[in-house]
């Protein structure tokens, strides 16, 4: 089926009937205007109880003739507003503030060596805000000072590199930069859920995950500039410049393609401190640990160096007790983002069940999308840009019935591959391996309109 | 990787290349200005990296018994008297036998009912621990130890596995001695798809793919896992989760979840916000801006890694020690100083290195309740 077929996205036999045209606009308008009716009553009377909301929510016309909230002109329609540069770095509204990175609880014992989740419930599109990004840090973050930080550039042997080169940041962004949107997803992203559910939503689950614009500079162009034998180099090793120093290997071949870079722009600005300003390593498609952070040094080697973060943490343990090591790809992977776990339908009708998909190897080539546990699936509309190792957003109409439901969405790659159900991945990786879970993730809607976080046999 | 030994080796190289040269590299001329050569000691302080071959390892040695020392003053804190602790990080000892030592696999690591992982369990290569040790060790005073001290302390912890007697020394010279009896050397694999080229053999294939059937698909629809009603909040309220406008809510956790057809007691949904937001900025200067400060240092400081606000957690509670030595700022501030051992236990508190200031807001902090 051809994907960018946009009828495929569209309103099909919905559980309990077929649903015109004029008959989704009515529920749609209903719904809506339900919506509204349910903020009017909680925010001007916060503490009376809101209706069941198995009982579908209507919108009569209000007694006094009208909606107090068009017939009462509110404050800012008769005052005068903020100026200009209030604030010269401009925050989300006040009422956005539930939007944060969290910590899930008795994950971990202390904060700096540990991990907060961005709230994907709650995102749109696919750019990541760069205060949402998701962080995890092995030994605390720090917010270092550009013009003392050097980039160093040489060889696990002195033929390996003729001229080790250092560079100061100011030299880094002197040089022609790219800018590209790439995803990042920790390689323990979803890795609670192994062997059963463990969190409740979409940000505990698949908060690890986060996309953006990235300029830099193609590592390929110092390696270069540093007369480096990309004959005999067969490894990079890239440090960082924390307590933690943390060190990865990244094969040289994915370097010589020009798409790992040395960054230090995100979204238009530079990097947060949170996310290794002023320098990190961009590693498209690899787990985020291979994006180093504070990078500092560049080495080229003709072996790989089974580093901390790779050969003591960072590897998958498989059933017959063996580890899978340098495991570095994150595969095609989706989730659905709403309807998702935690959160409440508020009423029957019409939904645009949204989510985002992903793949390490190459760019998203699809998304189904099941709202009978995997029984029978749809095509979602895949929303643009489509681009390779980058989240792609997609949407699907739905109409719920009251009835219970089960949602999933199962992403697949331009290489073929089919993201698995936890049955697939299970019967081959077991449940202990922690990191690369990629498998299918359903959501239970329940009658009540609360969906839950569940697995299927 | 250049060691100290390659130094010689790198400036002749360096002045070999420079002199046979008639200027910089091709690719080099292209950005005149940018960059510059790396000196001898630049190379020699920042690359520190020991690959599995032992490139990289500097001179030196340390023995089991120095390693303890070290250990007990720097690493116990955090790890256990004998590398057990799981209280702040994963242990680092046990879960290995006198026959994992012979094979060279870990024979628990097929026991899926063994409650962790332990270090030794898993690494298969002993230039990781050394490496890991020296870079990152101890964990609020990282690069602190001389090689001396990693190669004994790398001892110690070989030494409570059993994988080295208690009179070994461990140096640039045995290591591959100790290495061919590390419990877990044969237990890693690069035979997965999982590594972005083909330098380290692996497959091409992908171990496991999904289905791409769309219409009455096999298999049984049964719910077979959710979090159990106990663990509904453990998260936190959902409701202050998600966004507070838009087509649904998040879910109320903070009062039981509304069942079908019965009247609610309270609102399964609400567009909470929590309130800091709104609220006036908190006054600078008064007792919050204290315990806030307070609050920080001791999460900077990575206090809070062994002391919990009320609870135990590898030393006492903030709360108990507040509660024995109230008003005593001057001892307070001198104990997280100096460190100590035996007030409260066994595990060590290791000297802090902060601040006379910082140390004092601290125990000034402790001093007058640990409130919050």
């Amino acid at each position: 089926m051809n994907t960018n077929d946009m009828s495929a996205g569209r309103l099909v036999r919905a559980p309990e009937g077929f649903l015109g045209p004029e008959g989704i606009r009515t529920v749609f308008s209903q719904a809506r205007a339900g919506r509204r009716d349910f903020i009017r009553g909680t925010l001007v009377a916060a503490t009376s109880a809101a209706a069941s909301l198995a009982v579908a929510q209507s919108n009569p016309v209000p007694s006094a003739g009208g909606d107090p909230n068009i017939l009462n002109l509110p404050e800012h329609s008769k005052g005068l507003g903020q100026g200009v540069a209030t604030d010269g770095y401009g925050k989300p509204s006040r009422f956005e503030s539930n939007l944060q990175r969290r910590q899930s609880p008795g994950l971990t014992q202390t904060t700096q060596s540990s991990v907060s989740f961005a709230p994907l419930q709650s995102m749109f599109g696919i750019v990541t805000p760069s205060g949402l990004h998701f962080e995890r840090h092995h030994q605390g973050w720090w917010d270092v000072d550009p013009s003392r930080h050097r980039l160093m550039v040489n060889g696990s042997a002195p033929e390996m590199v003729a001229k080790p080169l250092v560079f100061t940041v100011d030299e880094i962004m002197r040089l022609p930069s790219v800018s590209r949107f790439h995803f990042i997803e920790c390689g323990a992203n979803t890795g609670m859920e192994w062997g059963n559910v463990a969190v409740p939503t979409a940000q505990y689950s698949h908060g690890m995950l986060s996309c953006s614009e990235f300029t830099g500079v193609p590592l390929i162009r110092l390696l270069e500039m540093a007369g480096a034998d990309l004959k005999k180099g067969k490894f990079v090793l890239a440090e960082g410049a924390d307590g933690s120093s943390l060190t990865r290997t990244i094969p040289l071949s994915q370097v010589l393609s020009g798409e790992v870079l040395v960054a230090y722009g995100q979204n238009g600005e530079m990097l947060r401190p949170e996310n290794g300003y002023p320098l990190r390593l961009v590693v498209p498609g690899a787990q985020g640990v291979s994006w180093v952070k504070y990078l500092r040094r560049i080495e080229l080697g003709d072996k790989p160096y089974a580093t901390k973060d790779e050969a003591i943490h960072y590897i998958d343990l498989m059933p017959d007790g063996l580890h899978r090591q340098y495991t570095s790809i994150q595969e095609c992977k989706s989730v659905i983002t709403t309807p998702s776990g935690g959160q409440v339908l508020l009423d029957r009708g019409y939904y645009n069940i949204t989510g985002l998909a992903w793949s390490g190897r190459s760019k998203v080539a699809r998304v189904d999308v099941s709202v009978d546990g995997g029984r029978n699936w749809r095509a979602a509309r895949l929303e643009t840009p489509v681009l390779s190792k980058c989240l792609t957003r997609f949407n699907l109409d739905w109409v719920w019935d009251g009835k219970p439901v089960i949602l999933q969405s199962r992403a697949s790659d331009d290489t073929g591959y089919v993201q698995p159900s936890y049955r697939q991945t299970r019967a081959v990786r077991g449940t202990r391996s922690i990191y690369h879970n990629n498998s299918i993730q359903s959501w239970l809607v329940q009658e009540n309109g609360e969906v839950k976080n569940v697995q299927l046999s | 990787m250049f060691s100290c030994r390659d130094l010689g080796l790198a400036l002749a190289s360096l002045a070999c290349a420079l002199g046979v040269m008639a200027g910089p590299p091709a690719s080099a001329d292209k950005y005149p200005g940018v960059g510059r050569a790396a000196t001898p000691q630049e190379l020699a302080a920042w690359d520190i990296d020991v690959r599995p071959d032992f490139k990289g390892l500097p001179p030196g040695s340390g023995s089991v018994a120095q390693g303890q020392d070290v250990w007990e003053a720097k690493c116990a804190s955090c790890h256990g008297v004998f590398g057990e602790s799981n209280q702040v990080f994963n242990p680092l000892v046990g879960g290995t036998t006198e026959q994992d030592v012979k094979t060279g696999r870990v024979a628990r690591l097929t026991d899926a009912a063994y409650p962790s992982r332990t270090t030794l369990m898993k690494v298969a290569t002993l230039s990781t621990l050394w490496d890991y040790i020296n870079r990152a060790m101890p964990w609020n005073q990282p690069k602190s130890l001389t090689p001396d001290e990693v190669y004994a302390v790398t001892a110690y912890l070989l030494n409570l596995g059993n994988v080295v007697p208690d009179n070994f020394t461990l140096s640039d010279r045995n290591m591959a001695e100790a290495q061919a009896r590390l419990p877990n050397r044969q237990g890693m694999s690069t035979a997965h798809a999982l590594w972005p080229g083909q330098e380290l053999g692996g497959k091409a294939k992908p171990d496991v793919t999904g289905s791409r059937c769309m219409r009455d698909c096999p298999g049984a629809i049964t719910v077979t896992s959710a979090l159990p009603d106990f663990a509904r909040n453990q998260h936190g309220n959902l409701a202050e989760q998600n966004r507070a406008v838009g087509p649904q809510r998040g879910a109320n956790t903070s009062q039981p979840e509304l069942r079908t057809g019965v009247a609610p007691t309270a609102p399964a949904v609400t567009t909470a916000v929590t309130t800091a937001s709104l609220a006036p900025p908190a006054k600078t200067g008064g007792t919050e801006a204290k315990v806030a400060l307070a609050l920080a240092l001791a999460t900077k400081n990575a206090c809070t890694a062994c002391h919990g606000l009320a609870q135990k957690i590898v030393g006492p509670s903030f709360a108990d020690i507040a509660k024995k030595y109230p008003g005593q700022i001057d001892y307070l501030a001198a104990k997280i100083k100096s460190g100590g051992v035996g007030v409260w236990g066994p595990i060590p508190m290791p000297a802090q290195a902060l601040s006379e200031a910082d140390a004092k807001t601290l125990a000034s902090w402790l001093a007058a309740g640990a409130g919050r």
